[in-house]
Order: C-alpha cells, then structure tokens, then sequence
C-alpha cells in the first residue's frame, strides 16, 4: 500500500502522463473544430430550415444536452465497437462524441448572438434585396461572430477539462495512463492524479490570458 | 432627534477639499448652515452641488489634508466632525462606526429614487427604521402609514415600486428619508428623472415638508419656482467655488455675477 | 435481445436511481454553501479576504473535474493517510467544490449587478453592512442568478455519473453491470438510464423555474417561460 508522495514515482510517471496530456490537446482539436462547426450549423437550421428540422434537431440537442456525456460515450462506443465497426479507434470515436455533446451549447450560444442582433439588421437586408446567403455572410454571420465568440471560446475551455471522461473508453489521455502506470508499478496515483491536475493547471494559464486578449479585441471591434 | 449643541451651525464646510483622480471637484470650499435653513445650491452640472450632497451623506470623502486642525478640509455636522472623528487629541480620517453614528441625524432622496425592489411599499418605509432606529415593528408600521398618508399614497402600501409611476416612487422615497426623523434632509436633484407632468406631485409633497417641519434642507435643483418658494438662501456654485449666494429674491431677480446670470438664463430658457 | 428480459430488470434501477438522485442534491446543496461562501469573499472590498477565494476558486476552475474526482477518491486518502469507508463521499466533495467554484462567479456577479444606488440608498438608511447584504443585496441578486444555478445543477446531474467510474453504483454503473449480463444488451440499457437522466434534467429545470418565478415576484415582476432553453445569460456567457 503506497504512502505520501514519492518524488521518484513523480519522475517516473511524467513521461506517461505527459503523453496523456498531448492525447487531451489532440481530442481537443478534433472535438473543438466538431463543436464549433456544429454548432454553427444547428443554430443556422433553427433559424432558417423547416420549422420540422428546427424542431427535430432542437429536440435532439436538448436531449444530448441534458444528459451525462459519459453515458452518451459509452453508449456510442458500445454500438461502434459491436454493430457497426470495430476498426473505428476510441479516440475518434471520442472525440466525435464529445464534440457533438459541445455543439448542443455552442449552438445556443451562436443563437443567442443571432438573437442579439437587431431587427432593423434584417430588415435593412431585406430592403436592399440582399440574397440570403448575402444576408447570411454579410451581415448576420460577422454580426453573431462577434457576439458570440467568447462564448464559444468559454465551452470549448470547458470541453478541454472534460476529456479525461473519454479514459472509460481507453483513450490514453492522463486517467488511463496513471491507471496504466498504477497497473505495472501498484503505486504512482498521489503522483499521477496530482500530475495530471497540475497539467490541467498550468494549461489553463495562458488560456486565461489569451481569453483576456480575446475579449478585449472583440470589445474593441468597430461594430 | 433634538440638536444637542444649537450654538454651533448645523453644517459647516471648513476648506473642504474633493477630487475623483485628477478632477478637482471643490477646493478649499467653506460655508455654514444654520439649524433649520433651506439652502438651494445652483450652478452648471460639475459644479460640485451633487458632490456637497453626497460628502454630507458619506457616500463620498473628503480628499484627506496632512493637519485637519490646521489646514481644514473637515466637514462638521452639529458641531461633530462627520468625516473624522477625535482620536488621541488629533483629527483623524473616521471610520465606518463614527460615520453609521453622525449619519443618523441625516437624510437623502436621491435623483433615481432607490427604492428596494425587493420590499413592498410599507416594508421600504418601516425596514431601517426597526434596523437601524431599534424601533418596534408596530411603531415603525403606525410611522410609516401616517408618512405614506402625508405623500398621498395610502393606497399603495402594498405595492412593490415596480408597480408605480416614478413620481410616486419618489414620493414614497420621501416618506422613507423621513421616517427616520433626520435633522438634514439632503434632495438631489429629486425631480430631474421624472415626467414633467409628475414634477408638480412631488415638488407639492416636498412644499408641505418644508411649511410643516423644521428640518435642516440642503436642495439641488434646476427648478427655480420650488427653489425661490421654499428656499431661504441660494448658493450659486461654478468648479468648487460659491459664484455668489444671496436670499432668493436677490439672486434670481437681481443677481451680481455674470456667471450667474448666464446660468440663469440658460436654465429658464429651457 | 430479450425484451422481457430488460423489462424484468427494471426494477434493480430503483437503489442506483436513489443513488445518483443523493449525489446529485448532496452535491448541490455543498456547491451552493460553497458558492456562497466563496463568492461573497470574492465580493469583498478587503484583500486579505478576496485574494485567498480568489485564488481557491481559480485553482479549481483551471483544473478539471473528473481528475479532482479521481484525486479526490484515490490520491488524497493516501496523502492524508485516511480511508474513506463510502467512496460516494470522495464524489459529493469532488463535485460539490468544482461546482461550488464555478458558482461561486454566479453569485459575485449577481452582487455585483445590484445597482450602486442601492447600496447608497442603504447608506443613507445607516444599514450596517451585514444588513446592506441580508435585507437588500442578497434579496435582489438571488432571483438573478437562479438560471444560472439551474444550468448548473443540471451539469451537475450530469457530472454525477462520473462517481460510477470511481466504484459508487448509480443508475450509470447498473446499467454497464446489467448490460453485459446474458440475454441482456447494454446498448437497450444506457439507453434507459439516458431517459431517466434526461427526466430528472427536465425536473430541475421545472423546480427552479417554478422558484425563480416566486423569486421574481418577491420583486413585483412576471417572468414568462421559456421552454427548453439554455437561460439566455448562460448560453451568452458560457461557462464561466
């Protein structure tokens, strides 16, 4: 039975968690651009789809919403793993999960940018018999981008500390390889769990000032 | 609450000094107020009228100076030193015990009125006054009633100020200032958020104050009737320095400074 | 598959659901002493009070819940050289403290956004600071930031699973337990607890509409519902 912490053990695992933490940025690449463009997508069709789509898709993203990413993980898994292909990798598997599980928030935020521009915006466009995707790429969209973007930017941070779900799967991000680590040595989880928190720490720093920046640009923009 | 020392003017300003950053907002300002007089004070916006106001209520401080006893920069409130209190022999800067005790005798209606949301009409009367005077609740009920019936809105005891026009918001904040039984009611510029047509209301109420107590008013205002009906003297302020001052009549009949006259024209023009 | 078979296992779900309901409140209610606790220090005006939250609430926000969770469970009992005879309790602490960070900036902001005049109103009324907080700061910020806290609680409904990874049985660990049990099919089953997350969502989210709009009324305002969506001040800010 391990006590207290060992600096060597300490030394021993970083290499491993090390590799779990780059597996986090990887996820979180492939997930973020999933959540981002998704996202973006969801909350066009609510807006100018068939009301039946925008209803159907609601429905669905409120319900991936209200319900625990693990069990949606497990249970995508499952399905890919036994029915449908057992060559798709955890990780991509993963990431996709996550990354929808994200859209469902990122797309109410864009929605609440395109809510947030004023009516006058539209009719102006339809007064200059803009063609939609005109309206859309001209007017609306940059509008929303600029509403919306740290919103965005603040689920995909969130999404980030979120990854280590995806170890139930076997993605070899920092839980699976303390675990891993913890299997081979029987030591290392003061270590390991310590590391990886530390990791997610030191991650979140410059983020935190690049969010800053982020937001000061976006209040400085001229409209 | 009686003034305890009647000799002494109830308000003096002894070379107060006020700056936000670099602004200097009033320099090296003195004057007095006796127990019982309606001051009026005047002047464009920045002048610093707002700012006597507020320094009086504690909102804001005054800009410190080395030696107090010296140098000034203290504001008295009976005789008392509001923003320092005695310390060792010396002057120094009062701390929040000192303030919560000379603050009693003051009052305040504000421009935006800052009624609590949260409290129906009644219960934004009665609250300080069971919190803060240590009244019972019956008393503080019974006070409060007779006050809301003086602003004309009885009926409305039971209503949040959300529910009102602004006008009566006002005239409820007024019932409030004076449940606490202030000896200086201080009114910034109290009609100046309203309709015009819901000035008359409030300006009446205030009328009545005026013709039935003796409270100590210190008024900033841009209406001049009011100002020459219910005022004994009229201060005219211009960046931190009385212009000129004078009994009502004299100053806006009569008045001596250019500047003055410029801003009295300028405010009847309106 | 064996229809029957998942009908007739239902019933095992009753234990686990009471499972993940106690860590969902137990949690909760931690968050929400926490969050209190941590944003009314962080609204403080004095340093030595505001610096120390400050700092607690960042190092909990910079890193991520589901290692605090393991860390919780398996690093901390080790340092401290205790046990914990219910594994459930290294969950509620893990959750309660992660949640109870993030809404502890619910609850400063809230503070904050009470108009200025407010305070100065009390100012001039003589309240002393406490009564400032008690009678008109706290009164006028809760119904603000109670869709914020409903976002919340649901994440943290749904953060509840994770305490089936670190060996507590709610519905989310039965359902893996059932599922690969013969004439069973896991997929049937997380599909199941899915719909009972889903359900249990739809009852906060009820529960605390039905509050804020008592909440609301205690400031003399009507509040209209708005179905199914993410409280418009939580989609706009995302997590914060």
């Amino acid at each position: 039975m391990q006590t207290g912490w060992s600096n060597e053990t300490a030394r021993e695992i970083f290499p491993a968690m090390w590799d779990g933490f780059i597996v986090v940025l990887q996820v979180t690449v492939v997930a973020g651009l999933i959540a981002v463009l998704l996202g973006l997508l969801v909350a066009v069709v609510q807006r100018v789809g068939h009301p039946a789509a925008g209803r159907t898709v609601n429905a669905v993203m409120q319900f991936v919403r209200n319900t625990p990413l693990l069990v949606q993980v497990l249970l995508v898994w499952t399905a890919t793993s036994l029915y449908i292909n057992p060559d798709w990798s955890a990780f991509a598997v993963g990431s996709a999960v996550l990354g929808v599980h994200y859209a469902s928030y990122t797309a109410e935020s864009y929605r609440a940018g395109i809510e947030a521009i004023p009516v006058g915006q539209w009719e102006a466009a339809t007064a200059l018999s803009l063609p939609t995707h005109r309206v859309w790429g001209a007017v609306i969209l940059p509008q929303m981008m600029r509403r919306s973007t740290a919103a965005v930017a603040n689920w995909i941070i969130a999404m980030f500390k979120e990854v280590p779900t995806l170890f139930i799967i076997g993605v070899l991000e920092m839980i699976s390889q303390a675990q891993k680590y913890q299997g081979q040595h029987y030591t290392g989880a003061v270590e390991g769990y310590t590391i990886a928190g530390l990791l997610f720490l030191a991650a979140s720093y410059p983020v935190a000032v690049a969010m800053r920046r982020l937001e000061n640009r976006l209040a400085k923009s001229h409209y | 609450m009686q003034n305890p020392t009647t000799d002494h003017p109830i308000i003096e300003f002894d070379r107060v000094n006020k700056s936000f950053g670099d602004l200097q907002v009033l320099n090296r300002l003195s004057f007095t107020v006796d127990p019982g007089e309606r001051v009026t004070l005047i002047g464009p916006s920045g002048s610093g009228k707002t700012t006597i106001l507020r320094l009086l209520m504690t909102l804001e401080h005054v800009t410190p100076t080395k030696d107090p006893a010296a140098d000034g920069g203290v504001i008295r409130v009976g005789g008392q030193p509001l923003s320092h209190m005695e310390k060792g022999g010396r002057l120094v800067v009062a701390n929040e015990r000192h303030l919560r005790q000379v603050r009693r005798r003051i009052g305040m209606v504000f421009q935006s009125f800052n009624l609590f949301p949260n409290m129906r009409v009644l219960r934004n009367v009665t609250e300080a006054q069971v919190h803060t005077l240590g009244r019972s609740k019956d008393e503080a009920e019974a006070k409060a009633r007779e006050l809301l019936d003086v602003v004309g809105l009885s009926a409305k005891v039971d209503s949040y100020p959300s529910q009102l026009s602004g006008g009566q918001q006002q005239r409820v904040a007024i019932a409030r200032a004076l449940a606490m039984d202030p000896d200086i009611l201080l009114l910034d510029e109290v009609t100046s958020a309203l309709d015009p047509e819901l000035v008359a209301d409030v300006l009446g109420v205030l009328r009545d104050v005026a013709d039935t107590t003796s409270i100590t008013m210190l008024i900033v205002t841009h209406e001049m009737g009011f100002a020459r009906d219910v005022s004994n003297r009229v201060m005219m302020f211009d960046r931190g320095v009385i212009v000129e001052e004078g009994a009502p009549d004299e100053i806006f009949s009569d008045p001596r400074e250019a500047r003055t006259q410029d801003f009295l024209r300028a405010v009847l023009a309106e | 598959m064996d229809l029957q078979a998942v009908v007739d296992s239902l019933p095992r779900y009753g234990e686990p659901l009471l499972t993940t309901i106690v860590v969902t409140v137990a949690s909760a209610a931690f968050a929400l002493v926490v969050a209190f606790a941590l944003g009314l220090m962080t609204s403080s005006k004095h340093l030595a009070i505001r610096t120390p939250a400050r700092a607690f609430v960042e190092f909990i926000r910079g890193s991520s819940a589901v290692v605090q969770l393991f860390w919780f469970a398996f690093a901390m009992p080790v340092l401290l050289g205790i046990q914990f005879d219910y594994l459930i309790a290294a969950g509620i602490i893990a959750l309660g403290l992660n949640y109870g960070a993030y809404s502890s900036e619910v609850v400063r902001g809230a503070i904050a956004a009470v108009p200025k005049g407010q305070l100065e109103a009390a100012t001039a009324l003589n309240l002393t600071p406490l009564q400032k907080m008690r009678l008109v700061v706290l009164p006028q910020a809760w119904p603000e930031m109670i869709p914020s806290l409903c976002a919340f609680a649901i994440m943290l409904l749904k953060a509840s699973a994770l305490v089936s990874i670190i060996g507590v049985m709610d519905i989310t660990a039965l359902a893996g337990l059932i599922g690969s049990q013969a004439g069973q099919d896991r997929l049937v089953h997380y599909s199941v607890v899915l719909v009972m997350y889903f359900i249990l969502a739809w009852l906060i989210w009820t529960g605390m509409r039905a509050l804020e709009r008592k909440a609301k009324r205690g400031l003399g305002v009507d509040v209209k519902p708005v179905k199914g969506r993410l409280a418009p001040e939580v989609a706009a800010g995302g997590v914060r």
